[in-house]
């Protein structure tokens, strides 16, 4: 942003030009739309056993990462994300474009914090057994952890790394929170080019499920999925989510500046709308969807659902009380075909419903108990959902072109 | 243009209460009488063992007790504490109801090292503990708190909660430009009419053991540890670090129309907000100052000012070799010839680095710098850096005409933001 830019009457028109996921199906927009249609689901029941962890596909970092330096001074969750970022950028047309990099706008939805589980371990270990001394702790710290490491652990290190490798330096943010900070990414990017203050956004995250550090969190209240796979809709006995690896970033941008430049649009962002229930009484999030149902404003008819629901407890439930309203329109559930990829997920769905709409048709369900059915007609308009496992709802609407 | 709108046509934003706790104390009141006095909050650190640092002091906030520690939980009382204070100065809405959004600038969160050890001493001592033991201890129950507690949106949540601020709050980490990236956001919000008014913090209560190591090993902390009160020293040739400090820092922003509709007293405009990247290196400045060049004026473009209309620079100022030298090559190539006689203050002297909460803290000390007209010194200063030929303000306060301050923040990361406050619209 070098100038100050005059106020709009009108919203202004924002495309999604560039679509940029990797995952546990694979990477790019072919091979994702091959395995959605194919109903595979790649899991992992045993390498984090009794967790079930959708694992990231081998991935070649050297096509969107080529400095081995750079890669080093990364955990996964950064490289899975600056690698997503880097498809992006591609899908977008935009790679390696300074004039128009230099001026686009980034929001990042991250985590943060791969620990070293071997210093944490021993440090417990040795505290357990009565071997630590006042100042143990320091001492195994300041000669045990990484200096890089703490780059790789701050949240807005993902942003930095993708400003250094890919050269994206209009602006940098990193919103923090779970789902809601995927969701909130994407309306905030929205906001700001639909008001004319930006005319192009880099707009995502990256998740690495296969963590134990980052299942720990979930598992304080038994949110983690145990021992076998199932559907989100599926999972009544034995609620959670299984952790899934991935990245996902969309490029956004204003519709004079993708003509100007002769990009094509996978389909048009309309609108993002987020709220927080506070979810102290039951009904809660199907009153917060129901209100954020009219707030998008989508109508039922040539509509599909692409929800990122987690599959936790009641919050799916009460996702499932929402939808039942609008039985008519088909539904798709990311988390049964990617895993959770907490603030990966709202991002990734807005991907793939740009995608379906792009190749206008809704690809297949997967799912046993018949919530989701299939879509024999394009789609004219697809409502990603974002419910928080513990907090925060978001709508999107993305509409063909 | 109508009288509440700016010359670009968008809403003035203004601000009608603030905020402030840091090592100095509680309150607006109190910080300013400390600040302008020249005094410092940084001291030996008392909260955990110290045995084996190679710093040792910080600017601890030890005024509010957390028990078990945990610097989520000292962020989170720390941000309530500011944002009572800025709501009941602006004396909008009601009670646990604030009638905007919340923007919240927080360390980033993670299961911190006494809840960790509470897991590994649940699992038992006669067992070897790794993190399969850990996952099977949290899994049994009895630390369900811990989820809500360590989710990275557990203090936005809480907050929300606690002020009834409206829809989805947003948690913000551009690391140390995190509190100015927060009241940019609100700004833009009440700019594109989506509120009213908005609820900006920053908080942090980093002041941990391993976060303290982690600063170390990228030496970027002062290592000054004999007489605490000396150790930051902006500016100075003998600068060597930066101290780790918390805090926290609130404002309310409203649109002017919100707030002259409502009668409120207003303290200051946010004119302008600027910010730009860097992609030269994971923590160092690009050498050539361009990035920080960019934000600053982009922060003047967005307010419509030129450089001759800042009275006064709240520095970043963080007392590390590289910060202060980028941070007077930025500045000096903006201002020109103004370099020489504009103040350049950095309050970080006396209340040490608030990392997340700095631009919100720093924001607050702007606005009442304006409200006062006396700049606070950047004390510490004994020995000159030749090659930064700011006015620091050396040591003692300084009563000036100031109608407009620029207040900036850099951050790890490539994180660059500019704020512009006035007293008045301009």
């Amino acid at each position: 942003m070098a100038e100050t830019r005059p106020v709009v009457s009108e919203p202004v028109e924002a495309w999604i030009t560039g679509i940029g996921i990797v995952s546990s199906l694979g990477e790019g927009p072919d091979a994702h739309w091959d395995a959605l249609n194919a109903k595979r689901v790649n899991v992992d029941e045993t390498a984090f056993a009794p967790y079930v962890v959708h694992p990231l596909v081998p991935v070649s970092y050297d096509a969107q990462i080529p400095k081995k330096g750079d890669q080093r001074q990364m955990e996964a969750w950064q490289r899975i994300g600056t690698y997503a970022a880097g498809l992006a950028l591609d899908s977008a047309g935009v790679k390696g474009n300074k004039d128009i990099l230099s001026k686009m706008d980034m929001i990042v939805a991250a985590g943060g914090g791969e620990r070293d589980l071997n210093v944490d371990s021993s440090i417990l270990n040795s505290e357990a057994h009565g071997d630590a001394t006042p100042g143990y702790l320091n001492e195994k710290l300041l000669n045990d952890l990484r200096p890089t490491l703490f780059l790789a652990q701050l949240s807005n290190l993902l942003a930095g790394n993708i400003a250094i490798v890919h050269g994206v330096t209009g602006s940098s943010r990193t919103f923090m929170g779970e789902e809601a900070a995927g969701v909130d990414a994407v309306r905030i990017a929205l906001a700001r080019i639909a008001d004319g203050q930006s005319d192009i956004a880099l707009v995502g995250a990256g998740h690495n499920g296969e963590r134990k550090d980052m299942m720990l969190l979930y598992e304080f209240d038994n949110f983690n999925l145990r021992d076998k796979y199932s559907s989100v809709w599926d999972r009544k006995d034995k609620s959670g989510f299984a952790l899934g690896s991935g990245g996902a970033f969309l490029v956004i941008e204003s519709k004079a500046h993708a003509e100007a430049r002769g990009a094509k649009p996978f389909a048009r962002l309309k609108t993002v709308v987020a709220d927080r229930a506070k979810r102290k009484d039951g009904g809660e999030v199907t009153a917060s969807l129901d209100n954020l149902w009219g707030k998008v404003g989508a109508g039922d008819a040539n509509t599909a659902i692409i929800t990122g629901a987690t599959g936790a407890e009641p919050a799916t439930s009460e996702e499932l009380s929402f939808l039942k309203k609008h039985a008519d329109v088909p539904v798709r559930a990311t988390g049964s075909s990617f895993g959770h990829a907490v603030e990966t997920q709202f991002p990734l769905g807005i991907g793939l419903a740009a995608l379906s709409l792009s190749r206008g048709a809704l690809y297949a369900t997967n799912d046993s108990t018949g919530t989701e059915i299939e879509m024999s007609k394009a789609p004219a308009q697809i409502v990603v959902i974002g419910t928080g496992h513990w907090r925060g709802e978001g709508m999107a609407l993305v509409e063909s072109i | 243009m109508s009288a509440t709108r700016d010359k670009f046509g968008r809403p003035i934003v203004v601000v009608t209460g603030m905020g402030v706790a840091t090592s100095l104390g509680a309150g607006k009141e109190d910080n300013w009488k400390k600040l302008t006095a020249g005094e410092s909050g940084i001291r030996t650190i008392t909260r955990f063992p110290i045995d084996g640092m190679k710093t040792t002091m910080a600017g601890t906030v030890d005024f509010v007790k957390v028990d078990p520690f945990s610097s989520t939980d000292l962020g989170e009382k720390l941000g309530e504490m500011v944002a009572e204070e800025a709501i009941a100065q602006a004396g909008i809405g009601a009670k646990g109801d604030f009638p905007g959004p919340l923007f919240l600038a927080v360390a980033p969160v993670e299961v911190e090292w006494p809840q960790r050890q509470a897991l590994a001493k649940a699992a038992g001592a006669n067992t070897d503990i790794n993190y399969d033991t850990l996952l099977r201890t949290a899994g049994s129950g009895g630390f369900t708190e811990y989820h809500r507690r360590f989710l990275f949106g557990s203090v936005a949540d809480s907050l929300a909660d606690t002020f009834g601020t409206k829809g989805s709050p947003i948690s913000l980490s551009t690391a140390c430009a995190s509190g100015a990236t927060a009241i940019q956001l609100g700004v833009e919000a009440i700019r594109r009419g989506e509120a009213d008014a908005a609820l900006c913090v920053g908080t942090d209560g980093s002041v941990n053991p391993e976060a303290l190591i982690r600063f170390s090993l990228l030496s970027a902390l002062s290592t000054n540890n004999e007489t605490p009160s000396k150790a930051s020293r902006p500016f100075a040739k003998n600068r060597e670090g930066f101290v780790m400090a918390e805090g926290a820092g609130a404002l309310v922003l409203e649109s002017l129309e919100s707030a002259k509709a409502r009668g409120a007293k207003i303290l200051g405009i946010v004119a302008g907000c600027g910010e730009l990247a860097d992609n030269f290196h994971r923590t160092r400045s690009s050498p050539d100052g361009k990035p920080i060049i960019g934000c600053v004026k982009n922060g003047l473009i967005d307010a419509g000012m030129t450089v001759d209309q800042i009275d006064y620079i709240n520095a970043h100022g963080t007392g590390t070799p590289e910060n202060d030298k980028m941070e007077y090559l930025g500045i000096s190539t903006v201002f020109g010839e103004l370099t020489k006689t504009v103040p350049v203050s950095s309050n970080k002297s006396m209340v040490g680095h608030t990392l997340s909460a700095a631009g919100a803290v720093e924001a607050v000390f702007s606005l009442l710098t304006l409200e006062h007209q006396r700049i606070p010194p950047t004390i510490n200063y004994d020995v000159p850096d030749p090659a930064i030929p700011f006015d620091v303000v050396p040591n003692t306060a300084r009563d000036a005409r100031v109608t407009a301050v620029m207040s900036n923040s850099f951050g790890f990361g490539g994180q660059n933001a500019s704020l512009i406050l006035t007293g008045e619209p301009v």
